[in-house]
């Protein structure tokens, strides 16, 4: 008799799973479904970014000793995929890069890429071009300061 | 909401008796989903425990994608040579260490910079049999630094680094021949051990003698082997000389039995032919007592023999990501019939296998593989025994201790032919039987049977985790089955062996699953996940590579001529290699290419393969540096690529060399995304 009965509980238990969908899938929906939420989020700031870079000095004249370590950095870790024109290689040249991005935008999407690249409308709009993730070159804070002063060598800044 | 999965059913009946299982498996798994369906309905509550914790078996084992597993176990590969890396409890196959054979997945034993771990005394060994792994310990505890595996068949050890998974180092042992007792540590990581299985003549000595001369010219040899606390360098601190006979398991003593070291032997016959009779006549063997703190002493006084002899001590460099290979030539040897007080022998009742100590290290725990008992020594009494010199006689120059004198008590009718003893902590010891075919659950003091579940089939040795340290996990148990049979989908003559994960958490234990693994697993470690993730390595840093032919950027890519050998310092990186077209290889040539990955991200490693290599392919870590020779034997054109798909444009990632007849004028030349001038000009025509 017990048998029986939890055997019809049992009936109703699948059918009740059969109209849930796929079984696995339910346990990660909450999460997923979460996170896009956080991901359209107004307080996302596009023109800063996400990441610890919410407000780098620049001083209007290059620091020639920082954009000189910086350009140490970026040809060991950097310029196997960009150029300093505007030509595009595996990434988009970096010629006129810090006209088109606040610093720290550029300085997170160096050290937090991939939560940018999932998060950021620029930085997807460039993977739809490059079609290759930036990967995440494991740069100190200092590098990612010094390569963007490099970079505004590179744009011309004395 | 609780989900039954089950992974045992098998729609397929392939004949009445399977189908009678199946039957009996499909009323169980009903039983399974109603306690499920009991659990999950508020209203229903479960009034049969049994049921609801059988049906929690499968949700024990679940894992939720993206989830992590509780443990790491470490599973040793018997004949694979290798060590893999399962997840607890979901038995899922983390990875497979490459340690004792080559590996041309990984290039382990290919690339320039690994085949020296592999080099021995007699040149490079490319395979051996890997049976026992120690987790390094503090205090008696896992601590997470590195585990230790042995290498049967050439005597050697090695020493992996659980940082990165990779084996850093092995060191070969002298006077040794099936390093089988072994690789066994002290509380402290202050030694590992070696007991050799068989007893041969001492390499100083000729080994060209009649073999029937066994007892006469054939020795054991114990190696302690320091292990240094910050960087785990391996050194064999000395040798202790014993009667020739057969080593077979050892455990380090803790807390009473602390500076003491337990050792199984058999053919005490000191037979050299037909052992399965020849040593199985004397109705009791050995334990080997082993007071390694007095042979401490000894050695610190400056006794010993030094003795000349050859073999290889191998070291990994993480920074220059090359290892080197020395070849050493003296070990410091104790005979330990000249230094009293060293060693004690203990009666153990048909061929002792396991020697197992309890978490206190008061009760040191032999199991005779021909017995039907299971003898259980005490420390306190061994201690006695030999303060008040109650011996039995002597065995090859060893005080023998009388077996009642150490003896605290007998485990009755426990099974057949126990093999191996670990434990949970909690005062109990599980035992495997190998004939019978069970693993036992029995109380330490009162030497009771508590409970005995089957397993599938025969199991040698068992796991707890911690289970042989002064802490044990508990929770789980892993049985190590010798035979697989009906277990899993047929895969011909030869089978998988099977592992099966139990819970032992109450007073029963239950079976959670069964699972294949990889080679022919002996002992297994295991550890808490914690103890371990917290210092993974992820990368390697670029500006800390030292190897010699690193190229630290893509400007730097180069190729570099001396004579006949061609140097290519090459980066790889999403999605290419600098260089990537390469001309002015010659017919004769030695090609180097010394890969560096220049990503610094997690997971990205990179693979190089080039067309007729007669070795193998690479697989770069990122911020690595490992190099493939290549010797082309045709004039021809060579695609290189990357193997190990690392971005959408990773079937772009490829290249060519360029194969001139010997003595071309073909220049050496490289390029990336240009032409070569010569192309340029053939273009211009």
């Amino acid at each position: 008799m017990k048998k029986l009965l939890c055997l019809s509980a049992l009936v109703l238990f699948v059918a009740a799973c059969a109209g849930s969908g796929d079984g696995t899938g339910s346990d990660t929906t909450s999460a997923a479904t979460s996170e896009t939420t956080e991901g359209g989020n107004p307080s996302y700031d596009p023109n800063r970014g996400e990441g610890k870079f919410t407000n780098v000095e620049v001083k209007p004249n290059l620091d020639a000793g920082m954009a000189e370590k910086g350009e140490k950095v970026a040809d060991l870790k950097c310029t196997s995929c960009h150029k300093m024109t505007d030509e595009r290689l595996v990434g988009p040249g970096w010629a006129g890069v810090t006209t088109r991005h606040a610093p720290e935008w550029i300085m997170n999407f160096m050290t937090n890429t991939d939560v940018m690249i999932d998060k950021d409308p620029k930085a997807q709009a460039m993977l739809e071009i490059c079609m290759v993730r930036m990967p995440n070159q494991n740069l100190s804070d200092d590098d990612a300061r010094n390569v963007y002063e490099y970079m505004r060598k590179v744009d011309g800044v004395k | 909401m609780m989900r039954v999965f089950h992974r045992t059913d098998n729609p397929l009946s392939l004949s009445p008796k399977v189908n009678l299982i199946n039957m009996k498996r499909v009323l169980f798994l009903i039983m399974l989903l109603s306690a499920a369906v009991m659990l999950s309905i508020s209203a229903c509550k479960p009034k049969n425990a049994g049921d609801a914790v059988s049906g929690d078996a499968a949700s024990r084992v679940y894992v939720q994608p993206g989830k992590y597993d509780e443990l790491y176990n470490f599973v040793s590969g018997g004949f694979s040579g290798q060590v893999s890396v399962y997840g607890i409890p979901s038995a899922r196959l983390l990875r497979v260490i490459p340690v004792f054979s080559v590996d041309p997945e990984k290039g382990w034993g290919y690339s320039e910079e690994t085949k020296p771990m592999l080099n021995t005394s007699h040149g490079m060994v490319p395979w051996d049999d890997q049976h026992h792994l120690d987790l390094s310990q503090t205090k008696g505890e896992t601590d997470g630094r590195w585990i230790f595996a042995n290498a049967n068949n050439t005597p050697r050890i090695a020493r992996i680094d659980l940082r990165t998974f990779r084996t850093a180092e092995i060191i070969e042992i002298p006077n040794s021949a099936g390093n089988h007792s072994s690789p066994f540590i002290t509380e402290n990581t202050e030694y590992v051990v070696a007991g050799t299985r068989f007893s041969v003549p001492m390499d100083d000595a000729s080994g060209d003698v009649a073999i029937d001369t066994y007892k006469k010219n054939f020795k054991g040899t114990i190696s302690f082997i320091s292990v240094a606390p910050e960087d785990g360098n391996m050194k064999i601190a000395f040798q202790l000389i014993l009667p020739g006979m057969n080593f077979d398991l050892s455990h380090s003593g803790k807390g009473p039995s602390s500076g003491w070291f337990f050792f199984s032997t058999y053919n005490s016959e000191q037979a050299h032919t037909l052992l399965e009779v020849n040593a199985s006549k004397n109705d009791k063997d050995y334990i080997l007592a082993v007071n390694w703190k007095k042979a401490e002493e000894y050695v610190k006084a400056g006794k010993g023999r030094k003795q000349t002899v050859k073999y290889a001590h191998n070291k990994f460099d993480e920074s220059t990501h090359t290892a080197t290979s020395k070849m050493l030539t003296e070990v410091t040897v104790l005979d330990v019939k000249d230094f009293p007080e060293i060693a004690y022998m203990i009666p153990c009742p048909k061929s002792p296998h396991g020697v197992d100590v309890d978490p206190t290290g008061e009760y040191i725990v032999g199991s005779g593989k021909l017995a039907a008992l299971i003898p259980v020594f005490a420390m306190s009494k061994i201690k006695k025994a030999i303060a008040d010199k109650t011996f039995d006689g002597s065995y090859g120059g060893i005080p023998v201790l009388k077996y009642e004198s150490a003896l605290y008590g007998e485990v009755k009718k426990p099974g057949l032919g126990p093999l191996h003893t670990e434990f949970d902590g909690k005062g109990n010891a599980y035992t495997t039987f190998f004939i019978s075919s069970e693993i036992v659950k029995w109380n330490i003091k009162d030497l009771k049977v508590i409970d005995r579940q089957p397993t599938y089939y025969s199991p040698g040795h068992l796991s707890i985790p911690g289970g042989d340290t002064m802490k044990p996990y508990g929770k789980y148990l892993m049985a190590y089955n010798k035979i697989t049979k009906d277990r899993f989908l047929p895969t011909g003559p030869e089978l998988a062996q099977s592992a099966q994960l139990f819970d032992i958490s109450g007073e029963k234990m239950k079976l959670l699953i069964d699972y294949p693994t990889i080679g022919e697993p002996h002992y297994a470690q295991s550890i808490p996940a914690d103890k371990v993730v917290k210092n993974s390595v992820k990368t390697f840093k670029l500006e800390e590579n030292k190897h010699p032919y690193v190229t630290m950027g893509e400007k730097n890519s180069k190729i570099v001529r001396e004579g006949n050998k061609v140097h290519v310092y090459i980066t790889a990186m999403r999605s290419h290699f600098s260089p990537d077209n390469i001309e002015g290889v010659k017919l004769g040539d030695e090609v180097y290419f010394h890969v560096t990955n220049l990503e610094q991200d997690w997971d990205v490693p990179h693979g190089f393969a080039i067309k007729g290599a007669i070795n193998a392919e690479l697989l770069i870590m990122p911020g690595e540096t490992t190099t493939l020779k290549w010797v082309p034997q045709k004039v021809g054109m060579y695609p290189i690529y990357c193997t190990d798909f690392c971005s959408a444009l990773h079937q772009e990632m490829s290249g060519y060399v360029r194969v001139s007849p010997k003595g071309s004028n073909v220049a050496i030349s490289f390029s990336l995304g240009k032409n070569s001038p010569a192309g340029d000009s053939l273009l211009k025509r």
